[in-house]
């Protein structure tokens, strides 16, 4: 398969800058000033990974695409984000069980990408994994709080939980771009992920004192560019300037 | 941000007849620079003064993250959205350090932000203009946390111990806000002809607001003298001004662009530069709440707490009942 | 009713080999808590390899008032510190 390694540094990058937008859409709104510096924190994390990611897609792409070439001049159907990312905040809750559920499966993935055989992979995803590992733990405090909070946060939190539930299949298929690079040893394959996300998101719900996982019909395209209705609101914002003064450098 | 007395001081208060000898010793320690600690005796006076102070201050700082924070989404690079998110993470920082300076002294910052969203405390005026181009947010970084590092410094040395240990770590983190807006502005002004408009454009808006910030001229500033005093202001607002302008009009002309004040001119005898009047109207107007962003700022923050309101009773519940569990 | 967290006050390690330090302190619901926002206000910029979180009530404090009688008694003991011993010339280091 032509550009495999190219189509998964992208996603990776998709999925990392998206979720840092949504993110930083918080700033200056959270619940408690000690929470804005939390999502904040989170926030660049991500658009940190997406910097790394995006910039090494444009090096293997070899047409001298940079991080922000790519950042802001893709239309919708050039995005490979997963659709979870791309969720509108929502209330904490909704925000919280987003970053529980997405940051729980990328931590799994960095995991295992850090041996990955592409050494540049590797190397992203051996920084990365640590920021994750803080993004998922933090949100499961989160969701553990939440769901065993008042009665108001837990049917928030449930709400939460129900608004994600069907993107989580996305985040397990796996595509040609997938399979080809696993049989290289560069990709992760997804459905080994499978277990140890399950366990890991069974034992919060269950310390939260929420009802078990009860996934239903997945939503998937992110991968092949077919979105949620939500993407391209959000490029319309982060690549209005770029776009609107195409020779301007900032 | 900023320090500078917004607010006039409240009702009189009751008058407490404090010991006179407490005050002398209180007053002879704050002369020969000693700080002041949270559980040392003070007089009633210098602890309300502190407590609007700082408190106006931590307000400015997170009522300051609205008009950039509105520009992160919209940061035109990926570098300058790290940069502009981790600065607008800071000013919530700083509000945490201010706050938490202020609770030393008996406030809560339950109490504070309520004053806040009652429209009873102030907050710099400068937020209260609106953010409409890229440029604005260079300017802002440039000139507004310009001018407060300005206020800022001499702060590290104010006498109440935990305010000047805040200041001390609010200058560290703030060395790189003026910078990383002033190189924005270097590159846009050396870009294209709409980036160029865009800068000179921001520097009409924001110069004026900016150099008020140093507060009413020292005439006017009635409680000036006693702060001075008390070691929690240690430069009058005309001094911090005159410094400010002197230090940034090269930096305009080091862009190319101008000062949008017709009288600026360098004065060889006093060594400083003189200026035009400052529209004081305007100023008093934006103080008592009518600046055109003052309705958007203070909604913003009142929806934050509201909406937050459910978070926190959660987590408290949630805690409340592991204490119960673990006491069992 | 009340609204915000209970205040924690917040001590950080530098590196290895300091002691911890008060840095200031966070509003949080309990320690877990704590200690996150702790990391997220007061470590941003590498401050610390380790932290400490204390309820602010949790902490008893000496009385300024006392200062005198807890802290003066100390100073006419001159005798507990070296500069108050005269060494002969001859002894170079001790």
């Amino acid at each position: 398969m032509e550009n495999a390694l190219f189509s998964y540094a992208l996603r990776l990058g998709d999925d990392s800058l998206v979720l840092g937008q949504r993110l930083s859409e918080w700033c200056g709104h959270a619940p408690a000033v000690e929470v804005d510096l939390s999502l904040a924190n989170i926030g660049l994390d991500l658009i940190g990974q997406a910097q790394l990611f995006l910039g090494y897609a444009g090096e293997v792409e070899g047409k001298g695409r940079s991080d922000d070439r790519l950042a802001f001049h893709r239309d919708v159907m050039a995005w490979t984000n997963c659709l979870m990312v791309e969720q509108p905040n929502g209330d904490f809750a909704r925000t919280m069980a987003r970053q529980f559920l997405f940051s729980t499966w990328q931590k799994a993935l960095f995991d295992g990408l850090a041996a990955s055989k592409d050494a540049r992979l590797a190397e992203i995803a051996a920084k990365a994994v640590k920021e994750v590992t803080y993004h998922a733990e933090l949100a499961g405090d989160w969701v553990i709080r939440l769901g065993d909070g008042t009665e108001e946060s837990r049917r928030r939190m449930i709400d939460g939980l129900d608004w994600h539930w069907r993107f989580v299949e996305e985040l397990f298929q796996a595509d040609a771009v997938v399979e080809t690079l696993v049989a290289e040893g560069v990709a992760v394959d997804p459905a080994g992920l499978r277990p140890g996300f399950d366990a890991r998101v069974a034992a919060v719900l269950a310390e939260a004192g929420l009802p078990e996982m009860q996934l239903p019909r997945g939503v998937v395209g992110g991968r092949k560019g077919h979105h949620s209705e939500h993407l391209g609101h959000i490029l319309a914002v982060m690549q209005h300037i770029p776009r609107t003064y195409p020779d301007a450098v900032w | 941000m900023y320090t500078t007395e917004l607010q006039k001081s409240d009702s009189k208060p009751v008058a407490i007849k404090e010991p006179q000898e407490l005050i002398d010793a209180f007053e002879a320690r704050v002369a020969a620079d000693a700080f002041i600690e949270p559980k040392d005796w003070m007089p009633d006076a210098y602890r309300r003064t502190l407590i609007r102070q700082i408190s106006q201050h931590a307000h400015s700082e997170i009522v300051g993250m609205l008009p950039e924070g509105n520009w992160i989404t919209r940061a035109p690079s990926l570098k300058r959205k790290t940069i502009l998110l981790a600065k607008v993470q800071d000013e919530a920082g700083h509000g945490l350090y201010l706050y938490s300076a202020a609770e030393t002294l008996g406030a809560s910052r339950e109490e504070m932000i309520d004053a806040l969203h009652s429209g009873k405390a102030k907050y710099s005026t400068i937020f209260n203009y609106p953010t409409l181009t890229w440029a604005d947010i260079g300017a802002i970084g440039w000139l507004v946390d310009g001018a407060a590092i300005m206020n800022q410094v001499p702060l590290q040395r104010t006498s109440y111990g935990p305010y000047a240990r805040a200041m001390v770590r609010v200058c560290k983190e703030e060395s790189f806000h003026q910078r990383q807006g002033y190189d924005a502005l270097i590159v846009m002004s050396n870009g294209t002809d709409e980036q160029k408009a865009m800068v000179q454009d921001a520097i009409d808006r924001w110069w004026w607001p900016a150099i008020m910030m140093f507060g009413p001229p020292d005439d006017n500033s009635p409680n000036s003298a006693q702060s001075i005093r008390w070691r929690i202001k240690r430069e009058t607002n005309d001094e911090l001004r005159q410094k400010f302008i002197d230090a940034t009009v090269p930096q305009v002309h080091l862009l190319g662009m101008k000062v949008p004040d017709p009288d600026l001119k360098w004065n060889e005898e006093r060594g400083h530069y003189d200026y035009g009047a400052l529209d004081w109207d305007e100023f008093y107007a934006v103080v008592r709440g009518e600046g055109p962003t003052a309705k958007e700022r203070m909604e913003a923050r009142r929806k934050a707490w509201d909406d937050g309101a459910w978070v926190r009773e959660a987590a408290d519940a949630h805690e409340a009942r592991r204490r119960l569990k673990a006491a069992a | 009713m009340k609204t915000d967290w209970p205040l924690w006050e917040v001590f950080v390690r530098a590196r290895g080999g300091l002691s911890h330090r008060h840095a200031g302190s966070v509003h949080a619901p309990d320690a877990t808590i704590a200690l996150r926002h702790a990391r997220d206000t007061y470590t941003r910029r590498m401050e610390g390899v380790s932290l400490w979180v204390v309820r602010s009530s949790d902490i008893a404090a000496s009385d300024p008032k006392q200062a005198g009688p807890m802290f003066e008694p100390a100073e006419s003991k001159v005798y507990r510190h070296p500069t108050f011993y005269d060494l002969p010339d001859a002894v170079k280091h001790m």
